[in-house]
């Protein structure tokens, strides 16, 4: 057996890149370090009708069973681990308006912050993934999700999270997301910066129809689903009270004392340690 | 009780340590105590509850919600049990750094009891786990999860029970009557209980950091950007509190054990713990009434969440500090006991608190418990006690070392 040194370099650079990957991979907070922007998808609730299309799309694409339970104006539909997407009804003076409910896609994912094993994972195209042959159960990705997206199946010996992909497996094909190819005009899928660009262009083509805000753009330090509205966005059962600043900021200041506390107390007690010694050598006491 | 019996120092032959091992197995003593009349029971539903809860998934016997994954294992055994198995580092510091001698009788039984506290607190944890069998992964995989709060108390709990064995093992040593192991391993102490504390600090506040990304999930009255802080320090007069309540108990069931001098000493010993959990817990109040004041609570008060909070705060943190504190002038054992009992109770609250009751404490549906959940809780603990009492009646944890073993240990 002999290799080559084309295969050799080949395998030389896959490592490097291995090793790279591993430092990137280490800090999911951080995405200014390489120039790939984020794919997002936009949703317009004022366009929005409310075909339940793509819930259907959804289930189909991930062998989930069909959603049959009806929709109820002012009944908050949540996700469950049989549906990764609802679609929910909402009575408001501009008349009934729809808003589509998923895995949000943060910049800065709370969950995968939280996971230990890297299961919950922002990829660098922008959808947050979770890997089952990582994963060990442990939750605390629900414990963290401010938007309470990943759904865990408690009923099985072998459980899985189930949660929106933004169908990752099809954008590396180069594909749209199933529900985006779905829908007719209500989801738009481009990088977050398109995104916000089309977004803006909206409502300032057609004031009438929208409220001047986009949901996401700044909230838990931006999400890579962007919402449009007609009403202000409270009254479709988004929580407007999420800090500005990302969720894993909440635990920096935290994660940042530890390499310090490990220094800086071992030290403290060695050195205290060593103060007490002579005393102890004098009083000689037995015990 | 067998005398402490020592064969393999003459014959380090295997089979003698095996037939020593196999004497040592069979339980010692009667058999039908009222706490084993009662335990055994209990463990043995629990045990079939742990199978019913690995084949049939974890919705089998816990009642858990996706809106509160975690439950009263993680909230009450491992968040709550590690906070008073929090006595074992305050009090190694207290022995081997700070050097105060008269608490040389009781740092071993507290070592013990935090080791097999981490020891089956890691159990609970397991078994909550969905796919416990990845567990590996953040310990040896590829798959290093570090901006994870949950990675680094992972890790800070493994090797916390490492050092826990090693300040143990002595004892061990000496029950197996392995001289030279015991002369290595003694001389491990002082790193390992330098590593334990760093480890602890780090970990005991860690257990409050993992909530601090459930922000708009827990009340208002008990998130705050301080759980860490107020969670170490909590965690110092909980466990201390813990040793109090526990050692009433041992000197009664283990009194044959516990000699003379000993006894007469646990009176003063009580009084020094008692003051240490007296201004830490004066710490505390104070840590939460800054926090109070800072937050702007005031306004959550007036609410069943706020009553709830002041009974906890005033009633199971004021009233026992204050009953600590009378107990600096006239030493009453009485007094002691109830004020430890009652901040025991706190720290109960507290870390339910903060882990399930007012964790979405706002939810349609609220977690309670199923009763398969607490017994399998209630099992942890009692095959805990178990083992605790299968390792006291043999090896040398309140009784004196052997004659060859002192003097060494630093």
């Amino acid at each position: 057996m002999s290799i080559n040194r084309r295969d050799f370099f080949k395998a030389l650079g896959a490592t490097g890149m291995t090793i790279i990957g591993l430092n990137a991979a280490g800090s999911p907070g951080s995405n200014s370090d390489d120039d790939t922007e984020f794919y997002g998808i936009l949703y317009d609730s004022s366009i929005c009708i409310g075909c339940r299309a793509c819930e259907k799309a959804c289930a189909e694409t991930h062998g989930l069973p069909e959603p049959e339970d009806e929709m109820e104006a002012g009944v908050q539909r949540k996700t469950s681990v049989t549906q990764r997407c609802t679609v929910n009804a909402f009575d408001t003076e501009e008349g009934e308006v729809y808003v589509r409910n998923q895995c949000m896609h943060c910049n800065e994912p709370a969950c995968a912050t939280a996971c230990l094993t890297q299961a919950m994972y922002k990829t660098k195209e922008g959808p947050v993934i979770w890997r089952e042959e990582k994963c060990m159960g442990c939750r605390y990705c629900m414990v963290s999700c401010p938007f309470d997206v990943p759904k865990f199946e408690y009923e099985s010996a072998n459980p899985i999270i189930q949660k929106c992909d933004m169908c990752y497996d099809r954008i590396k094909e180069g594909e749209l997301p199933v529900c985006v190819e779905t829908c007719g005009d209500a989801l738009y899928f481009g990088t977050r910066r398109e995104l916000i660009a089309e977004a803006r262009r909206r409502i300032a083509e057609w004031p009438e129809m929208y409220i001047d805000s986009i949901y996401g753009e700044h909230t838990v330090g931006g999400t890579g689903y962007l919402y449009l509205s007609p009403v202000p966005h409270n009254e479709l059962g988004f929580d407007i009270k999420l800090q500005k600043e990302s969720y894993p900021s909440l635990t920096k200041s935290f994660l940042y004392s530890v390499p310090a506390v490990d220094v800086l107390v071992p030290s403290l007690l060695l050195g205290l340690h060593a103060a007490t010694k002579n005393k102890q050598n004098k009083t000689e006491n037995h015990d | 009780m067998t005398s402490p019996a020592y064969p393999i120092t003459e014959k380090k032959q295997n089979q003698t340590i095996w037939r020593f091992l196999l004497k040592e197995l069979k339980p010692s003593g009667k058999w039908l105590t009222p706490f084993n009349i009662i335990s055994i029971p209990i463990i043995l539903v629990g045990l079939a509850l742990i199978v019913i809860r690995f084949t049939h998934g974890l919705g089998a016997v816990s009642n858990v919600t996706q809106e509160v994954p975690w439950g009263l294992w993680k909230g009450f055994n491992v968040v709550t049990g590690v906070a008073f198995a929090g006595g074992a580092y305050v009090l190694t510091f207290i022995v081997y750094i700070l050097k105060v001698d008269k608490f040389h009788s009781i740092v071993r039984v507290t070592v013990l009891n935090g080791f097999l506290a981490y020891l089956f607190y890691t159990g609970a944890l397991v078994l909550d786990l969905g796919k416990p069998w990845n567990i590996f992964n953040p310990v040896i995989g590829n798959n290093y999860g570090v901006s994870s709060v949950l990675f680094l108390v992972a890790w800070h709990f493994i090797l916390y029970i490492l050092g826990l064995l090693i300040e143990f093992s002595p004892a061990v040593a000496e029950w197996l009557g392995a001289k030279r192991a015991h002369k290595i391993l003694s001389g491990m102490t002082i790193g390992a209980v330098i590593f334990g504390i760093t480890l602890s600090v780090l970990h005991q506040s860690g257990l409050g950091a993992l909530f601090l990304m459930a922000k708009e999930k827990i009340h208002p009255l008990w998130y705050s950007e301080f759980i860490p802080i107020l969670f170490l320090v909590s965690s110092v007069f909980a466990g201390l509190s813990m040793i109090i309540f526990e050692g009433s108990i041992s000197q009664q069931v283990f009194s044959d054990q516990i000699d003379e001098k000993s006894r007469t000493r646990r009176k003063e010993m009580l009084q020094i713990l008692s003051r240490i959990c007296g201004c830490s817990m004066f710490i505390y109040l104070f840590l939460q009434l800054l926090v109070f004041i800072h937050g702007q609570r005031g306004s959550y008060i007036n609410s069943s969440m706020g009553y709830w909070f002041l009974v906890e705060m005033v009633g199971f943190v004021l009233v026992p500090m204050v009953l600590f504190i009378l107990s600096y002038r006239k030493p009453n054992i009485l007094l002691i006991r109830i004020a430890a009992i009652m901040t025991i109770i706190g720290i109960i609250l507290n870390r339910l608190n903060v882990s399930i009751i007012a964790f979405r404490w706002d939810a349609a549906v609220r977690y309670v418990p199923s009763w398969m959940e607490i017994v399998i809780s209630i099992t942890i603990i009692l095959i805990q006690i178990w083992i605790f009492r299968w390792i006291i009646n043999r090896m040398p944890v309140f009784k004196g070392s052997p004659s060859w073993a002192k003097h060494k240990n630093d």
